[in-house]
């Protein structure tokens, strides 16, 4: 088994210099080009996921290694980090790495309300110390139908859920990112209704391994990966995932959640990953990891169903998607 | 302007520009440069450099009108020319790296998703455009059956736009830019239909008495 040890990769050691290398590599290339500005846009948008200017992030040590990480190869803290979705900081998948360099993400607070006993707020640093953090290595499969593999780090989100005492009524925990029109102003031209909000059933947010995940690759969560805290949900697609997280709500209705309002009939609330349930304007049997040319097959629950299969026990997850 | 433009020569820088972002994609995909995700990447610049190209293609008969330049017919097409290479180049990337060569898995796309049906119908009309775009076929075909055959270029262009803004998932903004510059050369052409119509009917009104030429009919 090969798992990365978490200090084997430090974004010192990878992404600036890399940034430096690719841009001299691409200077030498433009000047070679000659004339290139002429062909617009699509020189430029080239080299712009390179040039990220992602805030400093603090290394994470003495994380306990999980049962739950797949012994899958990792994908690059580079890839990673410079391609994904943050629709707050833009809908190109190179805009968050870009956009999101002066998000401030301290001081921070979550408060969990709702169907508790003991409803407060946590600080980042109450967060960081609730439970012992572990690296969790886990395929994340999006909606678009691609994928990574992700040392996630964190802890089980049930931890949480614990301390706060959910009453009897609650039945389903409702996410919400933060969200600010000053520091997101590219989040009003995506075309979806902000703040980002989204939510699990009870059960599914008790699973171990729902994470609430406050790191990756050994250190802190980048600004575009959904600094400071986020939720990570492997069966799930990306985008019930959700990012820098301010407020967590127990309810005893479904809560409803931003990409179903968007398009009901392409985004249910469940979202599990389901190779059987296409799209309505796509297929979702393959996926194209990072790094791969040719698509591999999707796996039913992104091949979580050992685990999580009993919650859906006789629903009909063609309807419930 | 009109003589720089007819120098001959031109067409090669004009050539080597036209292919420039094709050069710059396989640059880039050897140097790791397309993002983490490449084949989208290309998937994606192949398929904006389609309507690029068909728009560009479709502006020059206003702008040889309205920049008196008639001299730009002579890259029209080229431009033409260039957007159904690119579009070879977005449908050899999905085929092979989406598809896999799988024909009968194309087929169900095409039949099932919307976008990629009205995409590939946009393709498949720039076949016969391609193929009919020398001048012996301009001849073979006679003038009038050849403008009519490369109207479909409309279509392809309509097409373009709709698939699209039925693939992105919220943000509308590049559909929408690409579909006001169509649609305003589009209305462009309409304008100056009607204004011929009109034009015609004026003359016909005063010629009332004539007997019907073959150039008003063929207005009709």
């Amino acid at each position: 088994m090969l798992i990365k040890r978490p200090t084997d990769l430090k974004h010192s050691d990878i992404t600036p210099k890399e940034v430096y290398l690719n841009r001299r590599k691409f200077l030498a290339g433009a000047a070679v080009a000659g004339g290139a500005m002429l062909a617009g846009r699509g020189l430029w948008d080239l080299i712009s996921p390179r040039l990220s200017a992602s805030a400093a992030t603090t290394q994470l040590t003495g994380l306990a290694k999980s049962p739950f990480s797949t012994t899958e190869k990792q994908n690059t803290f580079n890839q990673v980090t410079t391609y994904n979705n943050f629709y707050e900081f833009g809908s190109d998948k190179g805009d968050p790495s870009k956009n999101a360099g002066n998000f401030r993400t301290s001081p921070w607070n979550v408060s969990v309300e709702g169907e508790v006993a003991k409803p407060r707020t946590f600080t980042m640093d109450e967060l960081m110390k609730l439970a012992p953090l572990e690296e969790r290595i886990y395929r994340h499969r999006c909606v678009e139908a691609w994928s990574i593999v992700v040392p996630w780090i964190g802890y089980s989100f049930n931890n949480l859920v614990k301390l706060v005492q959910p009453t009897p009524k609650a039945k389903y925990v409702a996410f919400e990112t933060f969200y600010d029109p000053k520091q997101m102003p590219w989040g009003k031209w995506t075309g979806i209704q902000l703040p980002y909000v989204e939510g699990l059933r009870l059960d599914e947010a008790m699973h171990p391994l729902t994470l609430l995940c406050v790191g990756m690759y050994g250190q802190t969560l980048p600004n575009q990966d959904g600094a400071p805290v986020r939720m990570v949900i492997p069966w799930k697609y990306g985008f019930k995932s959700i990012k820098s997280l301010v407020k967590i709500r127990f309810v005893k209705n479904e809560p409803p959640t931003t990409w179903n309002i968007f398009a009901p009939d392409e985004y249910g609330f469940y979202s599990n990953v389901n190779p059987k349930r296409d799209h309505p304007r796509w297929s979702q049997a393959r996926e194209r990891r990072l790094g791969e040319l040719l698509m591999r097959p999707t796996l039913m629950f992104n091949g979580y169903g050992d685990q999580v299969a009993s919650l859906y026990q006789g629903m009909d997850l063609i309807k419930n998607y | 302007m009109n003589s720089i433009l007819s120098n001959k020569w031109l067409k090669v820088p004009v050539f080597l520009l036209c292919l420039l972002p094709a050069g710059l994609l396989v640059w880039g995909f050897f140097h790791d440069e397309l993002t983490s995700n490449p084949v989208e990447y290309i998937t994606h610049t192949t398929g904006d450099w389609i309507i690029r190209f068909l728009i560009l293609t479709l502006a020059i008969t206003p702008a040889r009108k309205l920049f008196k330049l008639p001299v730009l017919i002579r890259y029209r097409r080229m431009l033409g020319l260039f957007a159904f290479f690119y579009g070879c180049a977005h449908f050899t990337t999905y085929i092979w790296l989406d598809k896999s060569f799988d024909f009968h898995e194309m087929l169900v796309d095409v039949a099932k998703r919307k976008f990629i049906t009205v995409g590939f119908t946009g393709f498949l009309l720039m076949v016969p455009l391609a193929i009919t775009s020398t001048p012996g076929w301009i001849r073979r075909m006679g003038g009038k059956n050849w403008l009519l055959l490369h109207r479909a270029i409309y279509i392809s262009a309509i097409a373009g736009v709709i698939h699209y803004a039925w693939l992105v998932k919220s943000d509308e903004r590049k559909p929408i830019q690409y579909g006001v510059l169509v649609g305003l050369l589009l209305l462009w052409r309409l304008g100056v239909w009607l204004a011929r119509r009109k034009r015609r009917a004026a003359g016909s009104v005063a010629a009332r008495s004539e007997p019907v030429t073959v150039e008003t009919a063929e207005t009709a």
